[in-house]
Parts: C-alpha cells; structure tokens; sequence
C-alpha cells in the first residue's frame, strides 16, 4: 500500500463520488417534494445507459452527442412516472408508496432482462478515451470527463432550484406544500418537474457513466444503493447535502477496499452510514 | 402572581427553547396545584405548543425544570412522563384511524392494566365520558372533528392522569358542540383532575379556568385569575395592540 | 361470520390440509404446497414486524439465513441435531435483530427501510467472503443415511409437509395470540401514529425491538427447515435482497396486517410462480418477474389492503 496508490484511490473515489452526488440529488429533490423514496432509481439509470447504448450500436451516436437526448428521455420517463403511477399514491399509506416504486424497479429491471438479455454491453471506442498524467498520477479521461460533467451538471441544478423562479417555486412546494398552494403555485405541476427533473440527472448520469461502464440490466441495483445512502447520509431533501455526502461515499468505497478488502467496499459504505445514522438519524445536513 | 392553594403537582421553573435563532419559550415558570384548571392564552406564536411539548418530553428543554410532584421530569421520554400520570392532547389530531375508536381508547387504557377484557370496560367508561359510547365500533376515520376532539380526549383519560394537557378544545370544532365539551372540561375538572388548557377561544377559556398564563413571544406576560389577566395592559397590548391598552 | 361457522371452517381446511399429501402422493405437488407453507410462514413472521407494527424490513432474509446456517455449521462441526440447531438459530436471529435494531429504530419510514436493505447487503457480502462458513460455494448439509428424526432428514418426504405446515401453525398462532393481547394493540399503535403512542405511556423502541425478536425467531426456524429440506445452502438462495422482497410481496398481496393475508399471498403467488416458469419455459425467470413488478404496483395503487382488503370490501357491500 504505497502512498501513491492511496492518492490515486482518493482521486478515483472523489471522481466517483461527484457522479454517486448526481445520481443522489435526483432522489433527494423527489423526496424533499413529497416525501417518496424512488426505489427504482436504480432502475432509471440503468435505463438511461441503455438507451445511451442503443443509440451508439444503433445510430453511432457517441455518448457525450447522445447526452442531450438521454436527459430529455428521463425527463419524460420522470413525468410519465409520476402521472402515471405516483400520482395515485401520494396520499396513501407509506407502504403503499414503497411499493409502488419498488414494484416499478422490479418491473423494469426484469423488462430490461427480458427484452435485452443478461449479457454485458460496452460501448466501443467512444470519442472520449485514453488517460492523462496529473503530477505522477494517471486519471482515465472517461473518470474524469463523467465526473466534470457531473459535477457541472449538479451546480446546474443547484443553480436552478435556487436561482430560478420555477426552482424557487419548488423549494417552496418541498418546504410547505400547504403555503407554497396558497401562494399560487401549481403543487401538481411541482411535483411533475420534480420527477422529470429528478429523472433528468439520472440520464444525464447514465449517459455519462456509459462512457465507460459496463451496461446490463442489474447495473442499476449497486448504483442505487449507494444513491440511498449518499441521500440519508446527506439528509433527505438536501440537495446541495448530497454533494459533500456523494463525496464522502465515493471515498470511503475506494478506501475500503484499498485498505480492508476489495470485496468489502460496499460493506464499509454501509456500516459507515449505519455509524452516521446512530449518531445523526437525519442525516449530516437533514432536517427530520 | 397568584399561588395555588393546595399542593403544588406542576411545576415549571425558566424553561426555555431555543429554534435556531427563534426563541420559543424564554424562562417560562408558573405552576399547577392538584386539581386546578389553568388556562394558556397568547396570540398565535406565543409558545404556546411549544411548552407543552417540552412538558412532556416531546423536545428537549435548552434550560429549566420541570417537576411533578417535587420529581425532575425535565429529561424523560413522552412515555415515561406518561406513566408518572401526565397525559396530553395534541393540536393536530392524532387518532388511530385503522383502528376502531373503542380499540384507540383501549391502547391508552392499557396502560392501567394488560388484561384486554378490562382495557375494554375502562375504555367504555372513558367513551361514556366523553360521550362518544355510541360510536364505540366505528372507524375512527368516519368521526367528525369534534367527536375527534372527543375520542382523543377518551383516550388520554383511559390512562387515568393526575393531570391532563389539553391543546386547543375547540379549534375547528362547530359551533354547537361547544358548550358540550366546556361542559366536559368542567366535569373533568370536577372530577379531580388537574388541566392545563391552551385555548385560542376567549370566552371558553376565561370562563371556564381558574387561573390564566398569558404568553407573547415566548416569555409569561401574566399570571392570575381570569378577571385581572383580562385587564392587564401587557395583554391587552399583545392581542390588540398599543392602540387599545387604556 | 359466525364463530360456529369459522371453527368448522377452519377444521375442515385443517383436514384438507393433513391429508393432501395422502392423495396427492407425488412429489411435485407436494413440494409446491411445502413451499407455500415455507412462505406463507416467512411472510407471517414478516407481517409482525411490518404489518402490525409498521416497521417495514427489507432485509428480512437476514434472519432466514442466520437459521439456516447456524443450524447447519453445528451440524457440520459438532454434530448437532438441527433440532437443537433450529433453536439455537432462532436464538442467534433474535439477539442479531435487538443489534440491528438498535441504531436501525431510531429511523422512521423510508430512512428506515433503506437501512435494513443496508443490513442485508452487509451480511450477505459477509457471508460470500467468509470461507470458514463456506463463502459463495456454500454449505452441503451431510446426508444422514438412516433418515431419522434427530438428524432432521426424512426419507419419507411427506414427513417435511408435516413441519413445514407445523411451523406455519406456530407462526399463526403467535400472531394471533399477539393481536388480541396488549402487544397487539400497542404494535398497531405504534404503526399508526408513533407520538401519539408515546404520548399514552408506550415505550416505543421497546415494542419495535420484541415485534423485531419475534419476527426474526420464526424466520429463522424457516430457515433451519430449507437447509435439512434442500440440504444446501449458500449466500445466493439464503440472503439475498430478492428474498427479502419476495417475503414482503408475498404479505403485502395477500393482506398486510391482517392473519390470513400471508398464507393468501402465498397461497397465490408461488402457483402463479410455477405456472409462469412451466409456461414461459426458459425466459421464465424474468417474465414472473416483470408480472410481480405489474402486480406490486397495481395493488398499492388499488388496494393496498391486498387481497384480504378487497374481500372486506366485497363484504361490506353484500352484507
């Protein structure tokens, strides 16, 4: 364990966590609105990198050209998600609404397996590659590329939920729903941006990741877990929270395995929020 | 300030709560002699809430004690507090609403006794009180507001307190049912239970309290029987405003 | 319904019951009902912790594969009779859930449920990287040859239709006994409205942790009975997440928080399970997959109340 292994760990871990931040701040925004854990997360993602993979083997469209129309496609999976089945359930029963989206995870997951296979797909030759050499260090450009474009796209959306009007007008309905009704804000229309919005950094994620991860249909499960726990671990809601949380997780995955055993990455990820939510149940920055 | 005659069962001493930069309650003391009904009054913001969460255990206290009966119970869970005899009613109702109302005043009675055959007669009889037997089988989904009000106040009595913590009695209530639960509180009261009553209406609650704790911005602005609390300038100028304190 | 009328109901289901496997003398048959039995029992157990108390565990299969490997380890080491094994391993469930719980309740609703997928994630990367207990290969539980009751292995396999209808009994009948006495009612308290349950004397994290113990001591059982049923275990078929899910849809389409709900979930489910991978053949596995999802979302829209729900509904208004 050289010191210049653990330094590119740190650096692969903080690249990472800029992507495991997007991936939680979709989940986090949906959740502040109205309360709802999007359990097929996961799911949305591994959506987005297969349709980021079709459209290069169909098209030869490179992920980073595709990256607009991947958005765009999980932003009306979002909005179709939530007209079509998280509408019904908002005034249910927590367990009622547990299931709805864990049904929907279930659901797409096995579709995907089903229309597509198993097997892992890897888009080929993509325009971005290679690596460079930062002071010793070697970065792979695809890391690095995916992890800028995350980290822009977060302050994008932190630029947008607290600069804009329609953002405002989200904070708002995610603070009191009661009030920001009263206000005259459209709550339903809300809560429809805040899926398609949600959705939306997910595909621009996916697309992302696609540069250079593998795609197949139970690809979404282990990026979701870590999506749960980088939001409770930020505080639900929170979305700037989960920057610093997205941070933190991608670092202590790398980490752990470096420094207690490869297989066990995920492990130290878990027990490293259950140690968080002993001390602090909200979360880091959460509000209960 | 007017002491209770009698023994003291509450009482509070500089409790405060802090928010953040909002000071919720500011060096709050008064107390509660057994048996005596006291009734909170302050403009909305007042604390009023507030207090009675940190009565019983629902948010710490930043500083000050509160003592039952002479005992600390400043640092106890809700349930704990319940048990010593303290029971409350919450402004946002909380009823069971998958359970029948006879099964939401037998949870409260259960605390009296494990066996489910009395938890149910002593469940009646708070019904009875309350005068909501006749819907003992319903859901507690289908009540009304009022009969919510009621079924909340059955089922805080089927813990058998010493002292009862009632937050709002007739907020949101109609008009008509409101004599009926006035009526209530005096038979509780009657009855040998200590009350302390948050009530926004001033009628109702001048009427029906002994003594009256006035609060505005957190902090206790008077302290004494309803007639003097009434006049009070401070009071006066806290609901109304400079204009009207004469 | 009249009390004459369910008791003779009840017992000439019971009958049914016992001699089904009299009649139905092949083995297919009988291995569909043990496995309705086995997850109807799961998915009562489940239905404690989650139905009558609120507290909704996807982690479940944690405490299923504690029963299954303990009771197998002892086997394997010291010769243990899984009897003994089986009770030992619930023993291990219940102390491992009081640990679990502890930081775990302090959680409410979603948070919740996120850790306990955390909780089963973790044992069950533990388990595939501990070799000593048979890491991803997994455990072969030595065949006994004389097939007698202490080594819990029948020739006779009609005898473990028997347990496992046994040990769904006992899971039902816990339930019932919980949900007329005062840990019924405080458990329903408790999954309706936490403040308010606190605020009549309930000591709240008290009550989660025994719904937790008892829940996790029946899975467990469950889980000693699938290792000397199948006679091998490893962390795939004993921990995994879709288990955990499995033993959540399973109580949730029949009725969750309600007695029968489970054992009719399951009673639906693992039939409807069968016949997708005998008619869809190869690519079964994921169709009844993509069919639970449909199923799961429809029913929480629908009815949440599961099956059980729509039957009182059907009551209501015939009634």
């Amino acid at each position: 364990m050289t010191a210049e292994v653990l330094l590119q760990g740190i650096v692969s871990g903080l690249l990472m966590g800029f992507v495991y931040a997007l991936i939680a701040a979709g989940l986090s925004l949906i959740f502040g609105l109205m309360e709802i854990v999007n359990f097929a997360h996961g799911e949305f993602l591994m959506l987005a990198m297969f349709s980021t993979y079709w459209a290069w083997a169909l098209w030869r469209l490179d992920p980073v050209v595709s990256l607009p129309l991947t958005a765009a496609a999980l932003f009306l999976l979002g909005f179709a998600t939530y007209h079509g089945l998280i509408r019904w359930v908002l005034g249910a029963p927590m367990l009622a609404q547990i299931f709805a989206t864990f049904g929907l995870a279930i659901f797409l997951r096995s579709a995907a397996q089903a229309i597509w296979g198993v097997d892992f797909h890897l888009v080929k030759d993509p325009l971005v590659q290679g690596r460079i050499s930062l002071g010793g260090l070697f970065i792979g450009l695809p890391q690095l590329v995916a992890s800028v474009g995350a980290l822009l796209a977060f302050i994008s959306l932190n630029w947008f939920i607290s600069r804009t009007e329609a953002g405002l007008a989200l904070q708002a309905t995610a603070q009191d729903r009661q009030a920001a009704s009263l206000m005259g804000i459209n709550t339903e229309r809300m809560f429809a941006l805040g899926w398609g919005i949600g959705a939306a950094c997910v595909g621009v994620a996916g697309a992302l990741l696609t540069i250079f991860f593998y795609v197949f249909p139970d690809v979404g499960a282990s990026f979701a877990l870590l999506a749960y726990v980088t939001v409770a671990l930020g505080g639900f809601g929170n979305v700037p929270g989960t920057l610093v949380a997205g941070v933190v997780v991608g670092l202590i995955e790398v980490l752990g395995g470096l420094l207690i055993a490869p297989a066990l990455k995920y492990v130290t990820v878990f027990v490293l929020y259950l140690l968080v939510v002993l001390w602090r149940p909200q979360g880091l920055f959460g509000r209960f | 300030m007017d002491r209770p005659g009698g023994e003291v069962l509450l009482d509070v001493r500089g409790v405060t709560k802090r928010f953040g930069g909002l000071v919720a309650n500011k060096d709050v003391s008064f107390q509660v002699g057994a048996g005596e009904l006291v009734g909170i009054i302050g403009p909305n913001g007042a604390g009023k809430s507030t207090l009675f969460d940190l009565l019983t255990g629902f948010q710490p206290a930043d500083a000050g004690e509160v003592l039952l009966d002479g005992r600390r119970i400043t640092r106890l869970r809700p349930d704990e507090i319940s048990r010593l005899g303290v029971a409350r009613t919450f402004q946002k109702l909380k009823p069971f609403t998958q359970m029948t109302v006879l099964e939401n005043v037998m949870v409260g009675a259960f605390q009296k006794t494990a066996d489910p055959a009395r938890a149910r007669s002593q469940a009646l009889d708070a019904l009875e009180r309350v005068g909501l037997a006749d819907k003992a089988e319903a859901h507690a989904r289908v009540l009304s507001t009022g009969q919510r009000k009621r079924l909340e106040l059955a089922r805080a009595l089927a813990t058998q307190p010493r002292l009862l913590l009632l937050d709002e009695v007739t907020g949101g209530v109609d008009l008509r049912s409101i004599p009926g639960l006035v009526a209530l509180v005096r038979e509780l009261n009657a009855a040998g239970t200590a009350l302390v009553v948050i009530e926004h209406n001033m009628a109702v609650i001048m009427d029906v309290s002994r003594r009256i704790v006035a609060l505005h911005l957190g902090e206790v602005i008077a302290d004494g029987p309803p007639a003097v609390v009434g006049r009070d300038p401070r009071v006066v100028e806290a609901y109304l405003g400079q204009a009207y304190v004469r | 319904m009249p009390r004459a009328l369910t008791l003779t109901t009840g017992l000439v289901g019971l009958a049914l019951l016992l001699a089904f496997p009299l009649v139905f003398t092949l083995p297919y048959p009988r291995d569909v009902m043990i496995r309705i039995f086995l997850y109807a029992m799961l998915a009562t157990a489940w239905n404690v912790l989650a139905g009558y108390c609120g507290q909704i565990s996807l982690g479940h299969a944690v405490f299923f594969g504690t029963g299954a490997y303990t009771s197998t380890v002892l086997v394997k080491t010291l010769g243990l009779t899984p009897w003994a094994g089986m009770l030992v391993g619930a023993a291990l469930a219940v102390a491992l859930s009081q640990l679990i719980g502890y930081p775990v309740f302090r959680l409410r609703g979603h948070y919740f449920a996120i850790a306990t997928i955390a909780v089963g994630e973790i044992v069950q990367t533990l388990m595939i990287n501990w070799d000593w207990a048979g890491g991803a290969r997994g455990l072969f539980i030595p065949i006994d040859r004389t097939g007698s009751l202490i080594a819990f292995q029948f020739r006779d396999k009609q005898v473990y239709y028997y347990i496992a209808l046994g040990i769904l009994l006992l899971a039902l009948w816990v339930t019932r006994r919980i949900e007329r006495s005062r840990t019924g009612y405080y458990f329903r308290a408790i999954r309706e409205d936490q403040d308010a349950a606190a605020s009549l004397g309930i000591p709240v994290a008290r009550y989660k942790q025994r719904a937790m113990a008892v829940s996790a001591a029946l899975t467990a059982l469950g889980g000693t009975f699938y290792a000397q049923y199948i006679l091998f275990i490893d962390p795939e078929s004993v921990l995994p997440l879709s288990l955990s899910i499995l033993i959540c849809l399973i109580a949730v389409l029949g009725g969750v928080g309600t007695l029968w709900g489970p054992l009719i979930g399951a009673a639906i489910l693992v039939p409807l399970g069968e016949m997708t991978r005998i008619y869809l053949g190869g690519t079964g596995k994921a169709i009844d997959l993509v069919i639970y999802g449909f199923l799961i979302m429809v029913i929480s829209v629908i009815q949440p109340g599961g099956v059980m729900a729509l039957a009182q509904r059907g009551r209501r208004r015939t009634g």
